[in-house]
């Protein structure tokens, strides 16, 4: 079963739904970027509202997941979010140990205690 | 990093970011995309196309999501572009880092649209390095690998998805949020970027229960600023 009809027609709505509707913001930020200058304030504003929007993407996935992550209960999605940190320093800020580890955590937890 | 490094060189080490945690953890979420995309029955074909198209795997969520449960094209597309609202402030604070001393106004066009939160946060952290004439095409590296990976990622998880435990799906769209904080940890430096951060994490949550929908908007404009305010602030 397809939900959209497999030619030319399913192609135009993931266009018209989809992709325009999501490059439209990368577009707009090319113009705003050719006019940002990198010492400035504004930039330095743009930047932190940036920041501040990735950061809270990721909390929001660990406190509000979707699919498979929302089945793993609250508790469990914390302990394992703190290993990870915890992790990721005691290995001298290690990016790949603390995000492996933390994946692994989490595992671990619900295959314990399932 | 010396003076004497080519574009292509610039570009080949860009390349490199294909086997960066960053993109491991890329590769498990898209995993969960394409999976996600057969099960609401998108064909193969749709599935690459919108990687590579879209190339913003929250959104490409949104989007199958929307289709899936029957919205209208216009509805679909207004759910898509309030979670793209977030590539703006990204695509708006990389492209004046990538300004060398001539312009390349096709290939910034391009530059954008391989700016992705991973793409986004890998750039923040390797491009400062290279001298700024190379910097646009180590960026255009990292856009083509990291990309790559995605597509990559979501063909093979559309063409495993009968198979993989729950169990597993879940620790592996786990390790997205880990990796976006911990790099947005591991990156800052100023009681800005620091503020930023942790105020983006608080607020976020709360955002969502007040106003869902906004709540990524309301968070960077609410956090940021204040982060701004109180890191501009006595410096």
């Amino acid at each position: 079963m397809t939900i959209l009809q497999d030619g030319f027609g399913g192609y135009l709505t993931l266009i018209l739904a989809g992709v325009l509707a999501n490059e439209v913001w990368r577009l707009l930020g090319v113009v705003a970027g050719s006019r940002l200058d990198l010492d400035g304030q504004l930039f330095q504003w743009v930047r932190a509202v940036a920041l501040a929007l990735v950061a809270g993407l990721g909390s929001r996935m660990v406190l509000f997941p979707a699919g498979a992550l929302a089945d793993v209960p609250l508790t469990i999605r914390l302990v394992a979010f703190a290993g990870g940190i915890a992790l990721y320093f005691l290995a001298r800020r290690n990016l790949g140990i603390g995000v492996l580890g933390g994946g692994v955590l989490l595992l671990a937890a619900q295959l314990a205690w399932p | 990093m010396g003076e004497a490094i080519t574009p292509l060189r610039a570009f080949a080490l860009g390349l490199r970011a294909a086997g960066s945690v960053a993109a491991f953890v890329l590769f498990a979420t898209a995993l969960g995309f394409g999976a996600l995309a057969r099960d609401t029955g998108f064909t193969l074909g749709h599935t690459a196309f919108l990687a590579l198209t879209m190339f913003a795997l929250p959104n490409q969520v949104v989007l199958i999501d929307q289709l899936a449960r029957g919205a209208s094209i216009a509805g679909a597309a207004l759910a898509v572009t309030l979670a793209a609202v977030r590539l703006f402030p990204m695509v708006a604070t990389i492209l004046p880092t990538l300004r060398g001393s001539r312009r390349h106004p096709l290939l910034e066009v391009l530059a954008a649209h391989f700016v992705a939160v991973t793409t986004w946060i890998e750039g923040t952290r390797r491009l400062p390095a290279m001298p700024p004439d190379m910097r646009l095409p180590h960026h255009l590296g990292i856009g083509v690998a990291i990309s790559g990976v995605m597509a990559l990622g979501s063909i093979t998880g559309y063409l495993l998805s009968v198979g993989m435990p729950p169990v597993v799906g879940a620790a592996l769209v786990f390790t997205t949020p880990l990796y976006f904080i911990l790099s947005l940890v591991a990156t800052a430096r100023t009681r800005l970027e620091v503020s930023a951060v942790a105020l983006g994490c608080a607020l976020a949550p709360l955002f969502h229960l007040i106003v869902p929908g906004f709540d990524l908007l309301a968070t960077g404009l609410v956090g940021g600023t204040a982060a701004f305010l109180w890191g501009s602030a006595r410096r």
